[in-house]
């Protein structure tokens, strides 16, 4: 593909994809049910679509290795490519609505693992819609990390429902999460932050991780600074506000 | 209103038509059914026609279509709800309606808590909600105010159960998806903690029903699904146990290749409560399948296919008493367009189906006659409206049904030219985006 000199959209320097062939609405309506195929249950999830380094082949028997983060709304994709090598033993996944935007990662990915021969094989990307179908995804207490970057603030109160963050929709990540995995939130707009502050504060299975506790983290680093959107508010001169929290059991 | 041409014979919503329903009382003191709005009892103790009672201020009775129709475990209850967004919870006893709840949309599903404590309801949006009652002390209370429980986002929630030992709260949606959820000690402050997901469906879940033994405490779950199957789930774990392809087995699965329609969806299920037998009522079959459920072996069977009524009894709805072990069924439906009477109803009877032995014999299931029912002609008259109706009325009620079903509940697959076409004729699309 990257011979393809008539191929415009990857760039001959680096043969990464180029941004501008695929542009798209920041927004995406998460009510709409898109026609894209969903997998029945985890079982049904293609490993050997995903990452074909470490599966091979489409029947796995040692399913012992499994998708361990989660970026939902992963956009282009900055997060996980900088995760992928910081933790190049974990596999790990981008969930995202938009089509055009999916395609781009795919796209960004392959060029990667091209371009730098058994590195990125642990990072893939999904055209999913997250707030309906993250447990067709993953199993009980499978991930360790979810990651919720710069999300949709949906302004109006009338859409807060559609807020990727809400006390019903953590129910579900606190399913997928396994006790003591951690949660990252963090936005530019600081009532969508207090939002999700309050959401994760109120939920009985979720709890704060304290400043000692974010410091020794070495991804926290990455939420403002790896991502495209945190780069923009850096530049400029904006505030972002975080929420990070950890998955624990219910008191009894 | 839309500019696309309405297909699959889309329906105005205000005259929507709905399904009879039937529910019995635990020990078979009463029968109800609703058809439409029209919440008919009869109380077979004192064999006669039950009168509602209804003081509160929101209105006597439904306004409209009735969706649900369900008597709690304890026999204390009966709860009604649907299309015109209240719930009625009314005592049993006096027959009067202890509370009315107002949600915010239509109703879909309803469940009462084992000891008669909470009301759980769901509306097309995907949120349950709950409510508690006080004691039962027989005084009207104003209406109360339910709080969100838990929420399937954005789908159409088709069933609710409470599991037999009260621990978890089943719920099932339109995403092929079952949800079960711990239910607390405080569900006021909702359900948190997703005990697990029974995934395997291909298509909407329709309809739960627990199975449970002394020694298996903790129970199975049938569910019946727009796929045409029926599967037992283990809820503790999630796990598919067994799936029977019920559509299949009463010959039913079409070849005629249009992949729009919704061929045979199961639309009722209902299982005596050690599972040994489960009765299931599908789209377009003139009668019931009964299946057969061994826990040990945790696995599927068919027992028997039976047709009703000389054939031309389509059931919309079904339960089972226990301790009579008898399985009342309802053929109906309300506001059927185009029709002379567009509201019918008609109740049959299977005796029988408490008997839990293997080999069933051809004896053992009885259609029972019009006079052997319990409450005979009184109970009929009462709960049909009439004691006869033309048969080819029922058949167009069914096929009406069944498109209705279809459109609440199965996803269109809209080819690319005609979603392109949709989302330009969106009016609050806008034409120019720059990012």
């Amino acid at each position: 593909m990257l011979e393809n000199e008539a191929n415009p959209t990857l760039s001959k320097s680096t043969g990464l994809p180029r941004k501008r062939f695929y542009r798209a609405r920041a927004h995406s309506n998460p009510l709409s049910d898109s026609h894209f195929p969903i997998p029945i249950s985890p079982h049904h999830v293609d490993y050997s679509l995903h990452y074909p380094q470490f599966f091979p082949s489409p029947d796995q028997t040692d399913s012992s290795k499994k998708i361990q983060f989660a970026d939902i709304g992963c956009g282009f994709g900055g997060l996980l490519i900088s995760l992928a090598t910081l933790f190049p033993e974990t596999l790990m996944i981008g969930m995202e609505l938009r089509d055009k935007v999916t395609e781009y990662v795919k796209e960004r990915i392959l060029a990667l693992r091209t371009a730098n021969p058994g590195q990125y094989q642990n990072v893939s990307v999904v055209r999913t819609n997250s707030m309906k179908y993250i447990p067709n995804y993953f199993e009980k207490g499978q991930l360790s990390k979810m990651f919720f970057l710069f999300p949709d603030p949906h302004f109006k109160e009338k859409n807060h429902r559609r807020r990727v963050i809400s006390r019903f929709l953590l129910d579900e990540y606190a399913y997928v999460l396994q006790v003591g995995a951690v949660i990252y939130t963090i936005t530019d707009v600081e009532e969508l932050g207090e939002w999700m502050k309050t959401c994760l504060k109120e939920h009985p299975m979720f709890e704060a991780l304290t400043s000692q506790e974010l410091e020794a983290d070495p991804v926290v680093k990455l939420l403002s600074s790896a991502t495209e959107e945190g780069q923009k508010v850096a530049r400029n001169g904006g505030q972002t506000f975080r929420a990070v929290y950890r998955r624990i059991a219910p008191s009894l | 209103m839309e500019d696309t041409p309405m297909e699959f014979g889309e329906s105005n919503k205000d005259t929507e038509i709905a399904p009879a329903l039937i529910a019995v009382h635990p020990t078979q003191e009463s029968v109800a059914a609703a058809v439409g709005p029209d919440l008919r009892i009869f109380d077979l103790r004192q064999n006669s026609a039950v009168s509602l009672k209804d003081d509160s201020s929101v209105g006597s009775l439904h306004k409209d279509s009735i969706r649900v129709v369900r008597y709690g475990a304890n026999g204390k209850l009966l709860v009604s709800a649907g299309d015109d967004k209240l719930v009625k919870v009314w005592s049993t006893e006096s027959w009067h309606c202890i509370t009315t709840v107002c949600s915010e949309k239509r109703v879909s599903a309803v469940a009462i808590s084992n000891d008669g404590l909470y009301v759980c309801f769901a509306d097309k949006f995907g949120v349950v909600w709950i409510v508690d009652l006080d004691r039962p002390d027989g005084q009207v209370h104003v209406g109360k105010k339910a709080v969100p429980l838990l929420s399937h986002y954005c789908s159409i929630i088709t069933s609710l159960e409470f599991s037999p030992d009260g621990k978890f709260i089943l719920s099932a949606d339109r995403d092929f998806k079952i949800r079960a959820t711990v239910f607390p000690k405080n569900p006021l402050d909702g359900a948190h903690e997703i005990q697990s997901f029974c995934l395997g469906h291909t298509e909407f879940v329709s309809c739960l029903a627990f199975l449970w033994t002394e020694e298996y405490p903790q129970g199975f779950v049938v569910s019946g699904s727009g796929d045409s199957t029926v599967r037992l789930w283990d809820i503790l774990s999630g796990s598919l146990l067994d799936a029977c392809e019920v559509g299949e087995k009463a010959g039913l699965l079409g070849s005629n290749g249009r992949e729009a329609e919704c061929y045979s969806a199961v639309t009722d299920l209902c299982s005596n409560p050690d599972g040994s037998l489960v009765a299931v009522a599908l789209q377009s079959f003139q009668g019931i399948i009964l299946l057969k459920c061994n826990l040990s072996t945790q696995t599927l069977s068919l027992a028997k296919v039976v047709s009703i009524g000389g054939g031309t009894f389509i059931p919309t709805s079904l339960q089972m008493c226990s301790s009579t072990g008898l399985l009342w069924m309802v053929t109906g439906v309300s506001n059927l367009r185009g029709s002379e009477c567009p509201s019918l109803a008609r109740v049959r009877v299977i005796s029988g189906v408490n008997k839990s032995n293997s080999d069933s014999d051809t004896r053992e299931h009885q259609e029972l006659e019009d006079n052997e029912i319990p409450g005979g002609t009184s109970l009929l008259k009462n709960l049909q409206g009439s004691l006869s109706y033309g048969e080819e009325v029922f058949l167009a009620a069914a096929e009406a049904l069944k498109t209705a079903m279809s459109n609440l509940l199965v996803k269109k697959q809209y080819s690319t030219e005609k979603r392109d076409f949709r989302k330009r004729t969106r009016n609050d699309k806008k034409i120019k985006q720059r990012k």
